[in-house]
């Protein structure tokens, strides 16, 4: 499935592009460790529940069900009601699609500008290469977090500015990983060998030079997926996202956090599922990376 | 920067000091072009129903009627002269709101720091030594779940866990009242200190476990073993120094994420440090407080890398001869 595998025959003697593993192959692969498993277990689960949830919810989001912090029996619902007096359950089952969608989409956007950064770079080998790092260096002496906060005190806290802000701050960090894994590739004789052979040199850096980092950029992608999660759910945590009263699990924790001692679910279910989806995707990142380290032994390319 | 090679240790720190000050002068343009978008910050001074003399006699006070380019350079005047301007909201200068909260904010890393460094470097070093063993087992799963977790959620379990509905025995929130000193309340400091070491131990374990496993299995460290030399001498004389140079790397760079992870913590424990100052600025749209406490983030993570950068170079012999 990769590209190499495709390319022609080169010369004898000259250095053969080892097969890169395709990411399917990886993540197959890292199924057998049982720490993926479980991983995948936990994220599919919360994955579920935070698109499907909105489908079976008993109430709606909005919907007043009995006076703020009633417990389960006196309001007829399974965890009792919230801060608003809505149901827990229900707010719940709503509160985890924005976070994971926003993660998601703001992830892929970091990484996949990181990625052609990084190749960029490493393939550039000259000024290029430390121009554009170092403008890496400058947007990652934010952290994510307050680069998050300023560009909502600047813009207003809309999904799309917490969207951009996650994934401009993403990007640097992957760009690192992928230079530092593309740069022994580009020094490799089949690069050269590509290049006499006339190749664009997007087919070079897309062709050639990413199928062989695939792996550790899987382990980046999974990594900083666990990273946007925490950082967009911390925003919505600290009262900045869009509707300050959405059924959300970071606003939820927040609201209802001071009812802990007596009605601890409201804030208690969001802690939960926001706590095993990062590790859940925290395990995953950690199977592909321990499977990638295993295949390079095998082919004693360490 | 390759036309910039040469010079030893003292070359190299010069080098990483330059790029150090370039970073910072970027990041300064970035922060003051970034607030610009806000429109006139006289306006937002005086409100709507501003009269034209008042907005022009504050614009003029504050600088505004020069070019962008001469505002920046004022500002970043002020900057460097330790004068930041005033904040909007309390209409105190900047370095009087900022000053208690820095040292507020500065006792929580500084804690953690001296709290989870040993721990961490503790925990990987022993886990190196029984690896794959049940210790090394427990504590790589334990190191690898908690990295996962985010700052807000450990803090929050906390709470469930130290002060509300397991046991009572710490304080659920950490408001340092005014004109007292963080330290003054112990009690009140060890959540979000056990949160912050929480936060920054496993990657400082993980690191040392790798490197120490590495440097176990090296040729010097089977060489001085052979030599006859006690256990402990081998690991402590010949293995420890040379696993930590990798590692201060991570410490740094986590000492760093600390300076923006204490916003989110500071919230949950309505701590009184940079961080709740952060949210309440941004909050207010108190932009002299945002941007300065950009800048002193920024700095922080600067300053932290090239420390890092600097001590690595000195403790790897290997790295200080490449030079």
């Amino acid at each position: 499935m990769s590209a190499t595998e495709s390319a022609p025959a080169l010369a004898e003697g000259v250095d053969t592009p080892t097969p890169a593993v395709g990411s399917s192959t990886l993540l197959v692969r890292s199924l057998r460790l049982w720490r993926t498993r479980i991983g995948a277990f936990l994220a599919l689960i919360l994955v579920l529940i935070a698109l499907v949830g909105p489908l079976v919810a008993p109430h709606g989001v909005t919907e007043f069900i009995n006076k703020p912090f009633s417990s389960a029996s006196a309001s007829g619902t399974v965890f009792g009601t919230d801060y608003l007096g809505y149901d827990v359950l229900s707010r719940f089952l709503y509160g985890g699609r924005s976070i994971l969608v926003i993660a998601i989409v703001s992830t892929a956007i970091g990484v996949v500008l990181g990625v052609v950064i990084g190749l960029v770079a490493a393939y550039a080998r000259n000024a290029l290469d430390d121009v554009l790092m170092r403008l890496m260096d400058v947007i990652m002496a934010f952290p994510q977090i307050m680069l998050a906060l300023v560009a909502v005190s600047l813009v207003g806290a809309k999904n799309s500015v917490i969207i951009l802000a996650i994934a401009l701050t993403t990007a640097p960090r992957v760009a690192r990983v992928a230079r530092g894994a593309a740069q022994p590739v580009v020094e490799r004789d089949f690069i050269g060998a590509t290049e006499a052979m006339g190749l664009s040199r997007v087919r070079i850096l897309f062709g050639e030079l990413l199928p062989n980092i695939l792996g550790p950029m899987m382990v980046e992608a999974t990594l900083r997926l666990t990273y946007s999660i925490a950082v967009i759910s911390a925003l919505a945590f600290l009262g900045l996202s869009a509707n300050p009263d959405a059924a959300n699990w970071g606003i939820m924790i927040q609201k209802n956090q001071g009812a802990l001692a007596y009605e601890p679910w409201g804030a208690l279910l969001p802690i939960l599922a926001i706590a095993l989806l990062t590790m859940g995707t925290g395990l995953i990142g950690d199977g592909i990376a321990r499977t990638a380290a295993g295949i390079d032994r095998e082919r004693g390319d360490e | 920067m390759k036309w910039l090679r040469g010079g030893g240790i003292a070359g190299f720190i010069l080098r990483r000091v330059l790029l150090g000050i370039l970073v910072l002068f970027l990041v300064s343009v970035i922060v003051f072009a970034s607030t610009q978008l806000l429109g006139d910050p006289a306006r937002a001074i005086l409100g709507r129903d501003a009269t034209p003399d008042r907005l022009a006699a504050l614009q003029k006070q504050l600088n505004l009627d020069s070019s962008k380019v001469g505002q920046y350079f004022h500002w970043l005047g002020g900057l460097l002269g330790g004068n930041l301007g005033t904040s909007l909201a309390s209409s105190q200068p900047v370095t009087t709101v900022l000053g208690a909260r820095i040292a507020n904010s500065a006792v929580l890393v500084v804690l953690a720091a001296i709290a989870s460094v040993p721990i961490s470097i503790a925990i990987g070093s022993y886990a190196a030594l029984r690896r794959e063993k049940l210790f090394d087992t427990v504590s790589s799963n334990l190191m690898l779940v908690l990295a996962a977790l985010p700052e807000f959620v450990v803090a929050v379990l906390l709470v469930i866990l130290l002060s509300t509905n397991v046991f009572h025995l710490l304080p659920a929130t950490s408001p340092v009242r005014p004109g007292t000193h963080a330290w003054q309340y112990p009690d009140e400091l060890v959540m979000p200190v056990a949160t912050l070491v929480i936060a920054v131990a496993p990657y400082v374990s993980r690191i040392m476990r790798a490197s120490m496993i590495e440097v176990l299995e090296s040729d010097y460290v089977e060489m001085a073993r052979l030599k006859g030399l006690p256990e402990r001498t081998v690991l402590i004389r010949h293995a420890l120094p040379n696993a930590i140079g990798p590692v201060f790397q991570v410490i740094a760079i986590n000492l760093a994420y600390l300076a923006g992870g204490v916003v989110v913590i500071e919230s949950v424990f309505n701590y009184p440090g940079i961080g709740l100052e952060l949210v309440d600025s941004v909050n207010n749209h108190d932009i002299p407080v945002v941007q300065a406490l950009a800048m002193l983030i920024a700095a922080v993570y600067v300053v932290l890398n090239l420390l890092a950068d600097v001590a690595t170079i000195l403790v790897t012999p290997r790295l200080r001869t490449r030079l």
